[in-house]
């Protein structure tokens, strides 16, 4: 029998289905996640073609629970033999690691759930065509191009469109539909050995939903400009200066924040040690749920995989466990961890539906989805205004923390000194370092609901073999006490 | 599995006749059968196995270029569908993309074919086999092993077949207090006296770990960095450093090194070296690189890593390199420093093993920033004192390769790659270990 594409096959789920029913495996329980990703990508480089990309990949996944130990086989022949023969090399796997198993693990950590998602999109991705794409890529650029300081200007879209059908052996049968987004761009200004490079929000626009985030008018013509501006103006802006101050963060630099020094160490295989010879361990311990104070009280921090259009929003994770919004953190205090149903019955710390993959030739893992930090009740105005001496950054643009989530250093594109209550002369090179306790212990004001945005970003990395996800961080403007702030190298 | 060449050889022999006059066409192939099992405290967390392919097709033509990636499976029943479909949606779609002036289309008549058997664990044998020698540790990593294929054909002519079957064994061994030590193990014939001997080796040294750590406070130590430290550092120069688009658009850290207003020691000396087979020679046009070519010797930059398409834009020569512009099989050369004098001249500062999550904290400076990771200790007088507790550090590659480097290590050590994001990486990284005074440490 020839195999099938999943973007021909009438419905997938009967072909998962299908293979399920000829299996005859002594197995407590056996499921099938199929996945289809279609990608386009498109870019330029100083107005001119860089990258004309369309990929198409699909595959299947069988899981195999067998003794309390399960297995794996993942294959791209989608037919009932090819599935049916995977299915049994996953028996296979988990046969012969039983022995050596690290948890007995029970079959309701794959519970049964019927339901469907689709994102929400106003403009489907298939709508913007080569050629408009192109238009709008190099009119960017253009745009960018605001002096002749600035020696490239780059643009790119990314748009994915990604089905994922899961079946299992208990009557389990889900369908999720994605539209993911990502428009990119930024200035890179040299003078001599001076070089400045600056982006949209350090390159965070990262959305589940069509292209109107890419058609904002005026809005996106202003942006670009300022990046533009800014890029230039960094050259001759002084360096951050070395000081112990109050550092003021924007949303598109508390992404990067709350990825780095929140959602890692929460993970609860990190806390288990699983992810200690690669990504790294965790300064958290399985008794700090319910005890440690994380942070300020000013500090509330969710799961929230219900935002419409935030970057990793789902209804299901990649075993089935239907997506609730949760505090981990509420008021300061550490309340839940990132686990998945096998890491919960490992360490017996409430988790969430976290279990997620990259592909369907991955195990699904503990991960972030969306961790936002919640708004709080202070305008910008009156964070700034507050403020006789500080720092204001923007961006990402380096980062770099130790392999228990400890010790951070980070970088931003962008800053401002804070000078009497108002945002003073541009500074450029700007960093940061502190711990995390010590840093979100010196939360002291948090911005209201008009500070809050999304970004996120497809590229998070870990787990063995190794994995790269998406993930959503929404946050408003914050304001931190006595954070050790400094330049680049003279 | 055996079927894959011979399935990718019978869809490039029906594609090719398949273009129009005035198109040209570059695919490319990645595929590989894999086993990965995924360890902790000793015991098996994850298993699996996996057979994933795609293929690249670029089709170009009136100056345009476009590209589509699709499913491999070997059958080719099943991918000829995929690959005509692919090339349909290519077609279409050239005619509506702006002219690219910097397209390279296929040229030179380059063929290669290399195939490395191996001799691996089988499935059901990688647990037992692991497991058995660890038990009783807190040992944590993962195996992975199989088959991977690298291949290459375009409407010039060129073809390139890479095949090999590899393994590696990445683990981590902890005290009960969270100390650590890195191993790995790798080749493409398992060893099970080889394995015994390198977790032996592993135990010894997890045994220097179990006193207290050292907190050392924030300031510049002398430091010797192990082969496995230096080749984490040298990994930076494949990301916005030796690749000259980078460095024509003021993105390198080596830009001032081009321009010569800044210096590396005369004792560095970095040479891209295909001659152990390790990874591909060919890249994304069909380009066969060089045996050897020297970047920088003696500490001047005297070659780049220019791809056709680099070279197209700024007219200069093509070094062969990948659309990426990284290093693929990079060696550092050796320096005078004997291993067994490594501590006495030293004397009195860190001895790093290890590092972890490096990134620019200032590229256009070669500024970098990380931390320690693993069996890292203090050394006094020649002799190791106690672990210490990790620190962050940020200096500059002008400083640590450049006035503040004593020597390198007369031996070298190949430092393999452990990677598994989309495909298992192949290849790695031969360098000595290095002695610098006066490193930055910053938290």
């Amino acid at each position: 029998m020839t195999a099938t594409s999943l973007r021909t096959t009438a419905d997938p789920i009967d072909l998962l289905q299908d293979a399920i029913a000829t299996l005859d495996l002594p197995a407590d329980w056996v499921g099938i996640r199929a996945t289809r990703e279609e990608s386009i990508y498109r870019s330029q480089r100083d107005g001119k073609p860089e990258g004309n990309q369309r990929s198409l990949q699909q595959g299947a996944m069988i899981e195999v629970l067998v003794e309390g130990q399960m297995g794996y086989a993942a294959t791209n022949r989608l037919t009932v033999a090819g599935l049916r023969q995977a299915a049994e090399q996953a028996f296979q796997q988990a046969q012969a690691a039983s022995p050596w198993s690290i948890y007995t693990f029970q079959p309701d950590i794959r519970p049964k759930v019927l339901g469907a998602y689709q994102s929400f999109v106003e403009k489907p991705l298939k709508t913007l065509t080569t050629r408009h794409a192109h238009d709008l890529l190099s009119r960017i650029c253009q745009g960018l191009k605001v002096s002749d300081k600035v020696v490239q200007a780059s643009a790119s879209i990314t748009a994915k469109e990604v089905d994922t059908w899961l079946v299992s052996s208990i009557g389990t049968q889900i369908h999720q539909r994605f539209s993911f987004f990502t428009p990119s761009f930024g200035a890179t200004a040299q003078d001599g050995p001076v070089v400045q490079t600056r982006t949209n929000n350090g390159r965070g626009h990262a959305y589940q939903a069509g292209w109107e985030f890419f058609d904002l008018g005026d809005d996106l013509w202003e942006s670009v400009h300022r990046i533009g501006e800014q890029a230039v103006e960094l050259l001759i802006a002084p360096e951050c200066p070395d000081m112990k101050t109050t550092l003021v963060l924007a949303p598109d630099q508390m992404m990067l924040q709350i990825h780095e020094s929140i959602g890692h160490p929460l993970e609860l295989d990190r806390i288990l040690g699983d992810e200690r010879n690669y990504a790294g361990g965790s300064f958290v311990k399985p008794g700090d749920f319910g005890n440690l104070q994380y942070g300020s009280n000013l500090l509330n921090v969710t799961f929230d995989p219900t935002v419409e259009q935030e970057f990793a929003s789902y209804a299901f994770d990649d075993t089935g466990v239907i997506a609730e919004r949760q505090y981990l953190i509420r008021e300061g205090v550490l309340k839940r961890g990132l686990g998945s149903r096998e890491s919960q019955a490992r360490t017996g710390v409430p988790g969430v539906a976290c279990a997620r993959a990259t592909a369907w030739d991955r195990p699904p893992i503990d991960r972030m989805a969306n961790i936002n930090v919640e708004p709080g009740d202070r305008s910008f105005g009156q964070i700034i205004g507050s403020i006789e001496d500080g720092i204001y950054m923007e961006a990402n643009r380096s980062w770099s923390i130790d392999d228990q989530r400890f010790k951070f250093q980070f970088g931003c594109e962008y800053a401002k000194r804070i000078r009497n209550g108002e945002l003073a002369e541009t500074v450029r090179n700007p960093n940061y370092r502190a711990t995390t306790p010590q840093f979100w212990g010196s939360l002291s004001q948090v911005g209201d609901r008009n500070t809050w945005q999304i970004f996120g970003t497809p590229y998070c990395g870990k787990g063995e073999p190794n994995q790269i996800i998406r993930v959503g961080h929404g946050a408003p403007v914050c304001a931190f006490n006595a954070i050790e702030v400094f330049g680049g190298a003279g | 599995m055996n079927s894959w060449e011979t399935t990718f050889n019978q869809l490039i022999d029906a594609l090719l006749p398949q273009l129009c006059d005035g198109e040209a066409l570059k695919v490319s192939l990645v595929a590989e059968a894999s086993q990965f099992t995924r360890f902790n405290h000793a015991k098996v967390r994850q298993t699996g196995n996996l057979e994933n392919g795609s293929m690249k097709l670029t089709l170009m033509g009136n100056g345009r270029s476009t590209t589509e990636s699709v499913s491999f499976t070997g059958e080719k029943a099943t991918d000829w569908p995929l690959v005509t479909a692919a090339l349909a949606t290519l077609r279409q779609e050239l005619p509506q993309l702006p002219e690219d002036p910097y397209l390279v289309l296929p040229d030179g008549e380059a063929h290669s074919h290399e195939v490395y058997s191996g001799e691996l664990l089988a499935t059901a044998a990688v647990a037992p086999t692991l497991m058995a020698k660890m038990a009783g540790l807190d040992a944590v990593g993962l195996y992975a092993g199989g088959r991977s294929v690298r291949a290459y054909a375009d409407s010039a002519g060129q073809r390139h077949w890479f095949e090999t079957d590899t393994f590696t064994l990445d683990y981590s061994l902890f005290t009960d207090s969270g100390q650590a030590v890195k191993g790995t193990y790798a080749g493409r014939a398992w060893d099970e006296v080889a394995y015994a001997e390198n977790l032996t080796a592993s135990k010894t040294l997890l045994e220097r770990m179990t006193q207290a750590p050292k907190r050392v406070e924030r300031g510049q130590y002398r430091t010797y960095f192990a082969p496995a430290a230096v080749a984490e550092l040298m990994s930076m120069l494949s990301w916005g450093g030796i690749g000259e688009a980078s460095i024509r658009r003021g993105g390198s850290a080596l830009g001032s090194l081009q321009r010569q207003e800044k210096t590396l020691s005369s004792k560095i000396h970095l040479v891209e070296d295909f001659s152990q087979g390790q990874v591909p020679r060919f890249n994304q046009d069909g380009e066969l690189a060089p045996l050897t070519m020297s970047l920088i010797e003696s500490g001047r930059l005297v070659n780049t890593l220019v791809s056709a398409r680099t070279a197209k834009e700024y007219g200069i020569s093509s070094t062969f390199a990948e659309g990426g512009e990284y290093l693929r099989s990079p060696t550092l050369a050796a320096g005078t420093l004997a291993d067994s004098e490594i501590l006495a001249v030293l004397d009195t500062g860190l001895y790093v093993s290890n590092l972890h999550y490096l990134n620019w904290s200032d590229r256009p400076n070669g500024r970098i920033t990380g931390m320690t990771r693993y069996a890292c200790f203090w050394v006094d007088h020649g002799e190791i004192i106690a672990p210490i507790e990790n620190l962050r550090f940020d200096d500059s590659l002008y400083n640590f390769w450049g006035d503040n480097l004593i020597d390198l290590t007369q031996s070298v050590k190949f430092i393999p790659e452990v990677g598994s994001y989309g495909y298992r990486d192949l290849g790695g990284t031969l360098v000595p270990g290095m002695l610098v005074d006066n490193f930055a440490y910053t938290l």
